[in-house]
């Protein structure tokens, strides 16, 4: 029992190991905050553009917006990465790792606010609609003073969710070799026959997501207002 | 008889001939009505009859099948018409107030201004101020719509639609969402703009309202014009006993 702790511990908290590997986990910290980054800013702005271009309500735009996000919520983020990173070398387009891990869940969490983001646009209420168009403003500054702010207010919970499990889907990267956390952890980790590294990734990842989590409850209570 | 009441005043809203369906139901069967200037014509009817259709298709929140709508002289149905321009002279007011909930009171009544007419921020709220204090709400500008009472909310509706500076301002029963005791606030300020000269049309069972400030009282069955005369008439002696029942009916229900 004392016998097997101590090996537990000699294998998982391993502070001389630790403090030899920091300084590499600690680029993946950076890789993996620079992507998350990237994924929200792309995602959401690309979402919020196609719920808005959706209210417009011109059938074959419809048709291919909905095409796209029912793909992009069926299709596994992992195969997305794998099929952008490996298939677009054909077309002469070059494709990092980071390309491939930003673009891929950029399109997958797009897919996602846009479908939140739509279902809020339906959720306000027709008369927001009336009461503007009978003031004089057209439908676009309708849509974008008065039902998109709505829209999304309502649909932050939802968002904030969504956001989190995507921005962690960076980890995926990995498998092509993006040096985000897991992948410097595990390669730091055979290097040193240790998986020490992988303890000072999994902590990586909560000083990075924990007060994301933190941030997200506080933006849900700051934007729930009552109607 | 001076000449200036021999010419008969160019009416601010003018509806002929018009026809609305839905699918096959018929919710207006030809419509008549010509508003003149600073009168207040006081719609009643049974739920059904077309009156909240009847005052969206004024500004063409709802298309009309047929049938001309003239607004200040001007045909609004004519192809080309810029109707973002035409509906700022027709102020709406709203049964359930439809406030912006992320805004305040000011924010409110000065969207449209800024939006639309394109004032800069301060002409806004110069001309949203003007508009709260017309409807007593003054020390309200800087409160979200949750945070008044419903007889408060609607005022908001009402300075919304003043503020835009409207030839008339049409009213889907302002006061049947709101409780017994805050209808007499909203009641009080329709009245005021009355008094001021402003063309009102009113949908409501507000019957006391009508026959202290309506000029006519038109009564709607069924997508029709059953009925119209002053408040007296129409309320103490229907020709119509359709016109007659739902009266009667209506003084009942509310005392
Ligand atoms: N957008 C719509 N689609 C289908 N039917 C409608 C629509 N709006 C109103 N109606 C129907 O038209 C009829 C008249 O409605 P409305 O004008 O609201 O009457 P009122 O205001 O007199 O109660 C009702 O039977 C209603 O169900
Ligand atoms: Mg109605």
């Amino acid at each position: 029992m004392d016998n097997g702790l101590e090996r537990l511990v000699f294998a998982f908290f391993n502070a001389e190991i630790a403090a030899e590997w920091a300084p590499k986990i600690l680029e993946g910290v950076w890789v993996t905050i620079l992507v998350s980054l990237a994924v929200v800013a792309t995602g959401l702005a690309l979402g919020l553009a196609l719920a808005a271009l959706r209210a417009y309500r011109f059938r074959a735009v419809n048709a291919a917006i909905v095409a796209f996000v029912d793909i992009l919520r069926a299709l596994p983020p992992l195969v997305v990465i794998i099929i952008l990173f490996f298939a677009f070398p054909y077309l002469d387009l070059p494709m990092s790792a980071f390309t491939a891990t930003w673009l891929s869940l950029s399109l997958v969490l797009a897919a996602f606010a846009e479908e939140i983001w739509w279902a809020g646009i339906l959720a306000v209420p027709r008369g927001q609609w009336e009461a503007a168009r009978s003031t004089g403003l057209g439908f676009g500054a309708t849509l974008g003073y008065v039902v998109l702010p709505q829209a999304v207010r309502m649909t932050v919970p939802p968002l904030v969710n969504r956001v989190i499990a995507v921005t962690k889907g960076t980890a995926l990267g990995s498998v092509v070799a993006l040096s985000e956390i897991v992948s410097q952890a595990s390669s730091a980790a055979s290097l040193a026959g240790n998986p020490t590294p992988l303890t000072l990734g999994a902590a990586a990842y909560l000083a990075i997501f924990v007060p994301v989590v933190v941030l997200g409850r506080w933006i849900e209570t700051r934007f729930a207002w009552k109607r | 008889m001076t000449v200036a009441e021999a010419i008969p005043p160019v009416p601010i809203l003018e509806l002929a001939g018009l026809h609305k369906s839905f699918g096959s139901l018929k919710v207006l069967d030809g419509i008549d009505l010509a508003v003149r200037p600073r009168e207040l014509v006081f719609v009643i009817g049974p739920s059904g009859s077309g009156k909240s259709t009847l005052l969206r298709c004024c500004n063409r929140l709802e298309e009309p099948d047929s049938g001309a709508v003239i607004v200040d002289g001007a045909d609004i149905m004519r192809p080309g018409t810029d109707l973002n321009a035409v509906r700022q002279k027709i102020g709406m007011v709203f049964q359930s107030f439809n406030l912006y909930p992320h805004m305040t009171a000011l924010g409110n009544v000065t969207l449209a201004l800024c939006k639309v007419q394109g004032l800069d921020r301060e002409a806004a709220e110069l001309r949203g101020r003007a508009a709260l204090a017309q409807v007593g709400l003054s020390d309200k500008e800087a409160s979200y719509p949750n945070a008044l009472s419903g007889g408060q909310q609607q005022r908001v509706g009402i300075a919304r639609a003043l503020a835009l500076g409207p030839k008339i301002v049409l009213f889907d029963e302002p006061t049947s969402a709101l409780d017994p005791e805050l209808v007499g606030s909203v009641l009080a300020v329709m009245r005021e703009l009355k008094a001021a000269g402003m063309t009102m049309v009113v949908v409501s069972h507000e019957l006391a309202f009508a026959r202290a400030a309506a000029d006519r009282v038109v009564f709607m069955e069924g997508g029709r014009i059953v009925e119209q005369g002053p408040p007296a008439a129409i309320f103490g002696n229907p020709r119509e006993a359709r016109t007659q029942a739902f009266v009667s009916r209506l003084s009942q229900g509310h005392g």
